[in-house]
């Protein structure tokens, strides 16, 4: 399935812009990302027709459009092209987000099929994940492979132990976040949303670490089976 | 004499040359409390807008017309923030120009729309020591010289006496918005280069008005 939204990455460098498309594209390979960086002959500084061809070719493919940029005039520029796109602009927006994280974490939710207010959110919410940095650590919530159980409230729980050396960095974290996605169910990892590539990563759980799986929902079975089966399985790490 | 669309043509040209002499000008201003590509950034947009005007087949019908491809030339050409803030400044102004003349009213207008242009991109208010400090006071002028029946162009005269004192007014004032803003209270005793190119703009638009047959 192709994604629904599309993004449009503005940077004052090209090669920002380039490697920050390259970076998302591998955690969101069905999402259409472009890069508008730097001006017309490649010198720093942001160009009104690179940023403009960028945002059409975007919303000629998909439903809808999020604009992430870097810097000051990045932002004027991307205002400016909304300006004179007027009607045919309803369909696009521009995040107030930090250019990587906002990038990566709006690229994941649009993979997921998520709408532009999802991948907008996703975005925006990027800031806050980072806010304070560190976060609760994978190793202290080590468990003893507990069997999976179901509350009488109908939450399922189930700990499972991470097995590549690596853990949860970067492609892991987004290959789980995609996964429950996919599913008609809400996922917390550590008590942390499992649908949110950033604050998996955030856990910085590591190899051995312990994750404690919560899940809730008509596919809280499922998703939480299909979660251990991924992180045993050491996402192709092994 | 009217300010007609061939006043708008003569407007851009004039300006062109004008901000093409002032470029060494204009990027010592902004050395000082800038990074010095004002002047060069101006000049390479307002080049690529003669470019454009001596390019058209099909001659402008409206004031708008020629606004517009000023707008879209500055904001493709100009890199740095002064592309989409005069770039949505004349897009602005074009919106409310859609007209074959210039009445004082319409002035007015036209000027109201570029100050509104500058203030959606910028964020700027007056006293911030931006464009704004010299468009603000320009429309003000403008507004009370069309109401008291100044001619059309006694209305850009006053607008464009008005923006260069306002511009003055920027050399004592410390940066809170733009890249002066870095610099704090080091950024007093420098004129703004937004407010000086504007005003160079505005005398652009009262010379192209006097050359007018």
């Amino acid at each position: 399935m192709k994604a629904r939204v599309a993004l449009v990455l503005v940077s004052h460098s090209q090669r920002l812009a380039q490697g920050t498309v390259e970076l998302a594209q591998q955690m969101a390979p069905q999402v259409l990302l472009l890069a508008a960086g730097g001006m017309d002959d490649g010198a720093l500084g942001t160009s009104f027709d690179r940023v403009y061809g960028a945002v059409s070719e975007a919303l000629a493919a998909a439903d809808g459009v999020v604009v992430l940029a870097d810097l000051g005039s990045a932002i004027l520029t991307v205002e400016s092209v909304l300006e004179v796109l007027a009607d045919d602009a309803q369909h696009v927006v521009l995040a107030d987000a930090p250019f990587v994280e906002g990038a990566v974490a709006a690229a994941v939710t649009a993979h997921g099929g998520g709408t532009i207010e999802q991948v907008l959110a996703s975005a925006e919410h990027a800031g806050s994940t980072f806010v304070g940095s560190g976060g609760e650590s994978g190793q202290n919530a080590a468990g003893d492979g507990a069997p999976e159980r179901t509350a009488a409230d109908g939450v399922v729980e189930r700990t499972v132990v991470v097995r590549n050396p690596m853990g949860l960095h970067a492609r892991p974290a987004a290959v789980l976040a995609r996964l429950i996605a996919g599913f008609d169910a809400t996922v917390t990892v550590n008590g942390v949303n499992g649908a949110s590539v950033l604050e998996l990563m955030k856990l910085g759980a590591t190899g051995g670490a312990g994750l404690v799986l919560t899940a809730t929902g008509p596919q809280a079975q499922e998703a939480v089976a299909a979660v251990v089966e991924a992180i045993e399985g050491g996402f192709g790490e092994l | 004499m009217t300010l007609d669309v061939a006043w708008a043509q003569r407007w851009a040209r004039e300006a062109a040359r004008s901000i093409a002499d002032a470029k060494v000008e204009l990027v010592e201003l902004d050395r000082q409390i800038g990074d010095g590509d004002h002047g060069e950034n101006l000049n390479r947009g307002f080049q690529a807008v003669v470019a454009k005007l001596d390019a058209v087949t099909e001659p402008p019908q409206m004031i708008g017309d020629v606004l517009k491809t000023i707008a879209t030339t500055l904001m493709s050409s100009v890199g740095g923030a002064s592309g989409p803030l005069y770039g949505t400044a004349f897009l602005r102004a074009a919106k409310v120009s859609g007209l074959p003349e210039l009445d004082s009213h319409a002035v007015v207008a036209l000027l109201e729309g570029a100050l509104e242009g500058i203030t959606a991109r910028g964020k700027a208010q007056v006293g911030e020591k931006t464009m704004v400090d010299a468009w603000s006071p320009a429309v003000d002028a403008a507004v009370a010289a069309a109401d008291a029946g100044a001619s059309p162009e006694e209305v850009l005269v006053a607008a464009e006496k008005a923006a260069a004192a306002g511009a003055e007014s920027t050399i004592p004032l410390v940066a809170t918005k733009g890249r002066a803003s870095y610099l704090g209270e080091r950024s007093a005793g420098h004129k703004d280069p937004g407010a000086a190119s504007s005003v160079i703009l505005l005398q652009a638009a009262v010379r192209a008005s006097e050359d007018a047959a």
